[in-house]
């Protein structure tokens, strides 16, 4: 399982599968797919949301933390860079996102002092107020959207150091960029003595505590940063995807979708995040086409969203009972079968790692 | 026991002043006062019910009692939580298994390491050569923990999968981990067959003899508390019933009537 490093922390497996990846993102990718479709409504919205779903694995995956709320810090962080960007011109966009995924890790905070008292259900209710509130005060205060009366705001040019970043494949760049630094700090984090102490708060708080954690500080601190991640990907999102800030974006049922994706990608794990996002992203699209294809237009659409819910709930409910690991999970085993023929599960005989 | 120990038994190290702790009506620790010195195996006995984990529950700060104090190296611990107490220097395993059952042996051991691992969440994000040195170090002494405790061949697997004993086991190298000053170990043998339990008392004499390591356990099994404890505190229905080295305890008639006579099967 764990691997001689290669390179820093890293295993060989682990660099030559970041190499990979990164050849795809950077090399294959810009310069083989032309159309803005892929960009616009694939690529991006599947990066930010894979990147809010690391926030919500944070939390809840790692940390144990039932919450349900990402929609909001998404909505406090877009909110933030749209400000920072309006009142700040001058500022690079990604120094924009950077406050406000800060800005948006106060609010975790703020929201996260529940979990010091109540768990589990009533955890979640109660961080549900994040979401109600975050986009109540946006909407009661004018100035959060710059006394704009139409409902519906621009979001500012991509702009870094004066290079604009505007057209589908630029702004995939970014946040192809961003999300890979983000995606490298978490690893490093959750493989890390950080996500050992979220881990044992979540399998064994007595004994976490009495291992010198302290619960205050493991779990605002998980709080905080899932709400930073999640309010650079809601910055994203709103400024690559929607191009627009309005509130109703960010409203329940993207909160309800990003637990989803933590749940069916697997809790615990950061390809979970990407796997996960990637399905509730993309499963709609394939049932839609799919339906259409069949049925050649004769099925209702209505019918066809509500097949996706029942199909949606069935997977979930089958997910948390057998596979409470996730697709991620599932993925590793299939591929651990391929390539050893082992029995899953099964310790490797003392196959112990040289740190030095 | 009586060779000269590297180790030998100091003055008191661990205080309990007048301690009595009430859940609602049921009196689970009436006025209790013992002494832990420094270096010694402290053994605690008692019949079920008596009030052993709940007072190693107080000393750790998981229960606060109502009345009294612990002194520990001439500090009050009072109304402090247990990752607190765990800085001053007190470590301990649970009698119902408390390990972190979807992390790995390695990962569980580590988390013992917690207080010697101070970077921060910045400093582990971007790896810091820092935190680097620091992950390394604190790996390298759970390998050693590991191989000491002869559990290397299963040092990737999730303790929730492993057996029973191999558990207790694993949480055993969870609090020598930390290199605390005094190890509180709740049952530690408990569920053990007789080959176990002889493993188990080596380690915890190992530790004791070699790094001075002040031990306090619970334990049923009179054979090995005679063997290894150089002190014994007998409790019963919250209440000191004898404090004393082993011979002496057990000719105590006391003891007998309340927990020798019962338990002896
Ligand atoms: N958390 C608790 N809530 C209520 N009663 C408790 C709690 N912990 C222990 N007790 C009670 O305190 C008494 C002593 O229990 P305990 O310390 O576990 O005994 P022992 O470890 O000696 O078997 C028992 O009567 C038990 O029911
Ligand atoms: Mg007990």
């Amino acid at each position: 399982m764990t691997d001689k490093p290669v390179f820093m922390t890293y295993s060989r497996s682990d660099v030559t599968n970041f190499a990979v990846l990164m050849i795809l993102a950077f090399a294959v990718v810009p310069f083989t797919i032309e159309t803005d479709y892929w960009y616009s409504s694939i690529l991006i919205p599947w990066l930010c949301l894979a990147l809010a779903a690391i926030g919500q694995q944070f939390v809840m995956g790692y940390a144990g933390q039932l919450a349900l709320g990402a929609a909001g810090f998404m909505a406090a962080g877009a909110f933030a860079c749209y400000n920072i960007e309006l009142r700040i011109p001058w500022m690079p966009f990604p120094l924009s996102l950077l406050f406000s995924g800060i800005i948006a890790a106060a609010f975790g905070v703020l929201f996260g002092l529940p979990s010091l008292r109540v768990r589990g259900i009533y955890l979640m209710v109660a961080t549900l107020a994040s979401q109600f509130f975050i986009i109540w005060m946006i909407d009661k205060f004018g100035w959060f959207k710059n006394y704009d009366t139409s409902g519906i705001i621009t979001a500012q040019d991509i702009m870094i150091f004066g290079v604009p970043f505007t057209s589908p494949m630029q702004m995939y760049l970014v946040v192809a960029v961003v999300v890979t630094i983000l995606t490298i700090l978490a690893v490093n984090m959750t493989r890390g003595s950080v996500g050992r102490n979220w881990m044992a708060v979540r399998d064994m708080d007595i004994a976490a505590e009495s291992m010198g954690i302290s619960l205050l500080r493991a779990k605002l601190q998980a709080f905080a940063l899932s709400a930073f991640y999640c309010g650079v990907a809601g910055a994203l999102f709103a400024f690559t995807y929607l191009k627009s800030l309005e509130p109703v974006a960010f409203d329940i049922k993207l909160s309800f979708s990003i637990l989803f994706m933590v749940i069916l990608g697997g809790l615990g794990t950061i390809n979970g995040a990407f796997v996960g996002a990637a399905f509730i992203l993309l499963f709609p699209v394939v049932l839609n086409t799919a339906g259409n294809a069949w049925f050649h237009g004769t099925i209702d659409a209505t019918i066809i969203s509500a097949i996706e819910q029942v199909v949606f709930g069935a997977l979930i409910i089958l997910f948390l009972i057998y596979e409470p690991l996730g697709m991620a999970k599932l993925w590793e085993n299939t591929k651990q079968r391929l390539l050893d023929r082992r029995p899953v599960g099964e310790a490797r005989p003392n196959k112990k790692p040289k740190t030095g | 026991m009586t060779q000269v120990r590297n180790f030998p038994i100091g003055g008191p190290l661990l205080e309990v002043q007048h301690i009595s702790l009430r859940f609602g009506g049921v009196k689970a620790i009436t006025d209790t006062s013992f002494n832990v010195l420094e270096h010694e195996i402290r053994a605690i006995i008692g019949p079920n019910g008596a009030g052993k984990s709940s007072l190693l529950n107080c000393i750790n700060g998981i229960y606060k009692p109502q009345e009294g104090k612990i002194v520990f190296k001439g500090e009050v611990l009072d109304k402090i939580s247990p990752n607190i107490i765990a800085q001053k220097g007190i470590s301990r395993t649970f009698q119902n298994l408390a390990l972190f059952k979807r992390m790995s042996v390695i990962d569980n051991i580590l988390v013992g390491r917690k207080l010697h691992m101070d970077c921060n969440f910045l400093q582990v994000a971007f790896q810091t050569p820092r935190a680097r040195q620091e992950e390394e170090e604190n790996r390298e002494r759970c390998e050693e923990l590991v191989e000491f405790l002869e559990i290397t061949d299963i040092r990737d697997t999730p303790v929730g999968k492993l057996p029973y004993g191999l558990q207790k086991k694993v949480e055993l190298g969870r609090a020598l981990a930390t290199e605390a000053d005094i190890l509180l170990l709740d049952e530690p043998m408990a569920g053990m067959n007789v080959e176990e339990k002889r493993e188990m008392c080596r380690f915890i004499l190992k530790v004791n003899d070699e790094l001075g390591t002040t031990m306090v356990l619970i334990e049923h099994d009179m054979g090995v508390v005679m063997d290894i404890s150089d002190n014994v505190v007998v409790l019963d229905y919250g209440k000191i019933i004898a404090d004393g080295p082993p011979e002496e305890v057990r000719t105590n008639q006391d003891v007998i009537d309340a927990y020798l006579g019962v338990a002896h099967d």
